[in-house]
């Protein structure tokens, strides 16, 4: 059963304020704080931020702050130009990379809150584990039984254009926890970046065990707690269609019946 | 790996709606509120084969100011479970997925379910006489 509320030790309380001295051009960001080492619930500290000094995206007040007011703040960031999907964030309710979350986007104050519904480590950082060990159960490699030609296995232009719209996933995680299903079940939905990713082997011209690949998603949780919400392609800093590839599982799940 | 008391980072608590979100939950609230008021259409027909006194009784609970009250939401439940009933059809096709065309259509189910239960409504208050 699906738990609307955070449990009591989740419950976000109050925390302190950083002022910024003598700056006129300032901005509010409200971080999500959580230290497994104090014992006390997580927390939203404030940080003004002064707007002249600072580079023009989330990641950079967040670096900012980090560098110059409280260098305890902890978060995952690594390329700064959304390709690696280490900063996935939820900030004012969407979550998105703080990378390319351009500030003057967002409106009002700026709050800060770690990928939803997931463990937290520290601050930020969520602990995603159990996202990757479903990213392993899909096989995400090439499954081929025929004997492996000289070269390349060849592809026509047009197979070759089924892969757009999928190769581009960055796992992030930010479209599977956008998800309420993947909230509520995520221990057995496998969530939207993950059937995106199953889809992107299922349609591969070149993979050859499509069968096995649909026999492990027929099933009640794996694929079919999609009920098209569409939270995550809301969500995809890339833009792709996670729900769109779920529906195309499902019509190949249709058609196979024959 | 799951580890002693750490938190669970908040979700329905931050994370902001949008037209697709309250169609889907609606679409699961209004199906809940037909069951029950299919039990209710039960008990009313049953009402009926019953006898003229039993019917009166009923019909006299339906028309009351929280019968009304209760049949108007019932009637918009319909109304808003067919028009999301049937956009789920034309998704089950591989359509409406784009965002612009999802989200329009998100609203239009609302736009649709309003009017129609204004519409059902002042209808039957006109045949009743009462308007």
């Amino acid at each position: 059963m699906a738990e609307f509320s955070l449990p009591k030790n989740s419950r976000v309380g109050k925390g302190k304020t950083v002022k910024a001295e003598g700056a006129t051009n300032t901005r509010k960001f409200s971080v999500y704080r959580w230290n497994p080492d104090d014992g006390e619930n997580p927390r939203m500290d404030t940080f003004e931020v002064d707007m002249d000094s600072c580079g023009p995206m989330v990641l950079d007040a967040l670096i900012k702050i980090k560098n110059e007011m409280d260098s305890t703040v902890t978060f995952r960031r690594s390329c700064r130009e959304g390709v690696c999907g280490s900063c996935a964030m939820n900030m004012n309710g969407k979550n998105g990379l703080a990378c390319t979350t351009a500030i003057e986007d967002l409106k009002g104050d700026v709050s800060i809150t770690p990928l939803p519904h997931q463990e937290v480590v520290k601050d930020l950082v969520p602990d995603l584990t159990n996202f990757y060990a479903q990213y392993a159960s899909i096989k995400p490699w090439m499954q081929t039984q025929s004997t492996t030609p000289e070269k390349e296995r060849l592809q026509s232009h047009d197979d070759r254009a089924k892969l757009d719209g999928l190769y581009e996933c960055i796992l992030c995680a930010c479209c599977s926890t956008s998800c309420p299903s993947y909230w509520w079940n995520g221990d057995k939905y496998l969530g939207p970046a993950i059937l995106l990713q199953a889809y992107r082997w299922l349609i591969d011209s070149r993979d050859e065990a499509t069968g096995e690949r649909l026999d492990n998603l027929e099933d009640p949780f794996r694929l079919y707690r999609c009920h098209t919400i569409m939270n995550c392609a809301n969500a995809c800093p890339k833009g792709l269609n996670p729900a769109k590839a779920i529906a195309e599982i499902k019509k190949m799940m249709v058609e196979r019946r024959g | 790996m799951a580890q002693g008391n750490r938190p669970l980072s908040p979700h329905l608590q931050v994370y902001r709606w949008g037209a697709h979100m309250a169609v889907s939950i609606m679409h699961r609230a209004t199906g809940s509120a037909l069951a029950f008021g299919a039990i209710l259409l039960t008990w009313w027909l049953v009402a009926l084969a019953t006898g003229h006194e039993y019917f009166n009784m009923v019909q006299g609970y339906a028309s009351s100011f929280i019968g009304r009250i209760v049949l108007f939401g019932l009637t918009f439940a319909l109304m808003q479970h067919m028009a999301s009933g049937i956009r789920h059809l034309f998704m089950d096709t591989g359509k409406l997925y784009d965002l612009k065309p999802n989200s329009l259509t998100a609203k239009l189910t609302f736009l649709f379910s309003i009017v129609m239960t204004l519409l059902i409504w002042v209808a039957a208050y006109k045949v009743m006489g009462e308007l």
